[in-house]
């Protein structure tokens, strides 16, 4: 049950959008993000799909398995659906008692619905064909001209690594101390939300200890092994933009520009 | 209580880049009382195969039938079978979240709905098991305690669930030798004087060979080899090719046969090889 969440979790194949520059990858998926938000009209999704669509071809991840990633916010979908469809004041269709259902209210949710699922299935793809150490040097890259103003870019792509590195293991962790729990009868199930929420401390208390420990470990590894920040580190890996980013960087390009157009001059 | 594994596979993230075949088509039978050790490499899958058995785990397909229960049964209540089988696993004082030691036994027990007397009883019957003095020990935090301390609490909440079946993985993992001896006397204990079932899952061949009545023997997810722990150590070739070993004690043994000493193959253990190597030495002075 806990292993539905694809957010940050690499999907390791061969494909073009996994040979991309982690730099491009970062910063398009930036630059489609600021598109979702430009999108006022359910017309313009079509281009959104059409680009989405385009990408998720190339990196040959299983649709189901993207879509995956979607079960964790289904209930932030539900509720963003229902605070548009009731909230928003305009042209009435329906009424049932004191609530009501106005053609604004279903066009914005629909808008702020999809805008959502587009973000976290784009956002997943990222870290999808993108591996965390992939990820975090090109964090590292597109955040060191911001150095000079005093940005610690090396520290934020550092934890970010570790972040990102210990989901899968805090995951496991859980669910293995879950099991072991379940063993001594806990039941993590059943109940109403109180009893649920309860349920749950014999699964936090050793979770958190244990991370911690883990936290202080990995600390003391990294201090016994020399390392002392980004200052004068050299990489094994070199990063080159190359052809095919090139290709990449004109149609992510084109794809923001006619998502600007469909919005300000059509 | 007997435990019958039928035709298990068990495959992990199917249908996925991940996908893993942990178990394939494991079939073995445990008798009630039996003191069963479980042998293999990391990864061969016995983590695995002792999670099938109180129904943490479902089989891919097969059948695993635990007294008459059938784990596959949909209509079957786990509670019902994680009360017969305790399982503790591997570095278990990593599981301990409770403000007290008496709390953190009694987590079971509670979540079985017994009364407060009998919780109280198991909680003191259990801790005494693991060599606890229940006065002294109940009212503080089990992370103040040491490391085998710890593990012995936690090896505690799960014997006061008073399963029909003990499954351990690896409990002496990490611990020093004292700590090691007294864990392994107290499951022997265990085992003898309430007539549990007990199944070992340990990398430590002096242990094995010290404590049970059967081996079994993984390799990649398959049943390499099963028998007793004579049948078991005689295979030296199977065992070193799996990348097992045989007790030390044993392969000393071997190497004086080498040399032409006539002592007995089948030694499995210290005390045994030095009565052996007593009579030998007697025999020679007589003679």
């Amino acid at each position: 049950m806990l292993r539905d969440i694809t957010l940050g979790q690499y999907y390791p194949i061969n494909s073009i959008i996994h040979n991309l520059d982690p730099r491009f990858k970062i910063l398009s998926s930036f630059a489609y993000i600021i598109a979702l938000f430009i999108v006022k009209n359910i017309q313009a999704y079509f281009i959104v799909i059409g680009f989405l669509g385009l990408t998720i071809y190339l990196s040959k991840v299983p649709l189901k398995y993207i879509l995956r990633g979607l079960k964790p916010i289904f209930l932030i979908i539900i509720l963003t659906l229902a605070v548009n469809i009731f909230m928003t004041p305009g042209e009435v269709l329906y009424r049932i008692g004191p609530v009501k259902i106005t053609r604004e209210g279903i066009e914005m949710a629909v808008l702020m619905g999809l805008r959502l699922i587009f973000l976290i299935i784009g956002t997943s793809l990222l870290t999808l064909t993108t591996s965390p150490i992939e990820l975090t040097d090109g964090i590292e890259r597109v955040l060191s001209p911001f150095k000079k103003i005093g940005v610690p870019a090396h520290e934020l792509a550092m934890m970010m690594t570790i972040a990102l590195r210990f989901i899968p293991t805090l995951l496991e962790e859980t669910d293995k101390i879950m099991k072991a729990q379940m063993a001594r009868g806990a039941d993590f199930e059943s109940g109403n939300i109180v009893k649920r929420a309860k349920s749950l401390i014999p699964l936090l208390v050793p979770l958190f200890i244990g991370a911690f420990r883990r936290a202080d470990d990995l600390a003391m590894a990294m201090e016994a092994r020399c390392y002392r920040g980004g200052e004068n580190r050299t990489r094994m890996k070199q990063l080159k933009f190359e052809a095919r980013d090139y290709i990449a960087t004109i149609i992510t390009i084109f794809f923001v520009i006619s998502i600007v157009v469909m919005r300000y001059i059509l | 209580m007997s435990i019958i594994v039928e035709n298990l596979t068990h495959v992990y993230n199917a249908k996925s880049p991940f996908e893993t075949v942990a178990l394939s088509d494991i079939n073995f039978t445990i008798e009630t009382g039996e003191f069963v050790g479980l042998i293999g490499h990391t990864g061969s899958g016995k983590s695995t195969l002792i999670q099938h058995l109180n129904g943490l785990l479902k089989p891919t397909t097969g059948k695993i039938y635990v007294n008459d229960f059938n784990i596959n049964d949909k209509n079957l209540k786990l509670t019902e079978i994680r009360k017969k089988v305790g399982l503790v696993f591997q570095y278990p004082e990593y599981q301990l979240f409770e403000e007290t030691v008496y709390k953190e036994v009694a987590f079971g027990p509670t979540n079985l709905g017994l009364s407060d007397w009998e919780i109280n009883n198991r909680v003191k019957e259990a801790l005494n098991l693991v060599g606890l003095k229940f006065g002294d020990i109940k009212d503080r935090s089990p992370f103040e305690l040491s490391g085998g301390q710890r593990r012995r609490i936690a090896i505690a909440g799960v014997i006061a669930m008073k399963p029909e079946v003990l499954i351990l993985d690896e409990p002496t993992a990490g611990l020093d030798p004292r700590g090691r001896d007294e864990i392994l006397n107290q499951i022997k204990a265990l085992h003898s004087k309430y007539k549990l079932t007990v199944i070992l899952v340990s990398h430590s061949m002096e242990d094995i060979a010290k404590l049970v009545d059967k081996i079994i023997v993984m390799d990649k997810g398959k049943i390499a080899l099963i028998g007793t722990p004579r049948e078991i150590f005689s295979q030296v070739e199977i065992l070193e090719q799996i990348g097992l070993g045989i007790p030390q004690i044993t392969q000393l043994v071997r190497k004086l046969r080498d040399k032409g000493i006539n002592i007995r193959e089948d030694i499995l253990t210290v005390e045994e090889a030095k009565k052996e190597i007593l009579d030998l030495v007697r025999e020679k002075k007589n003679a």
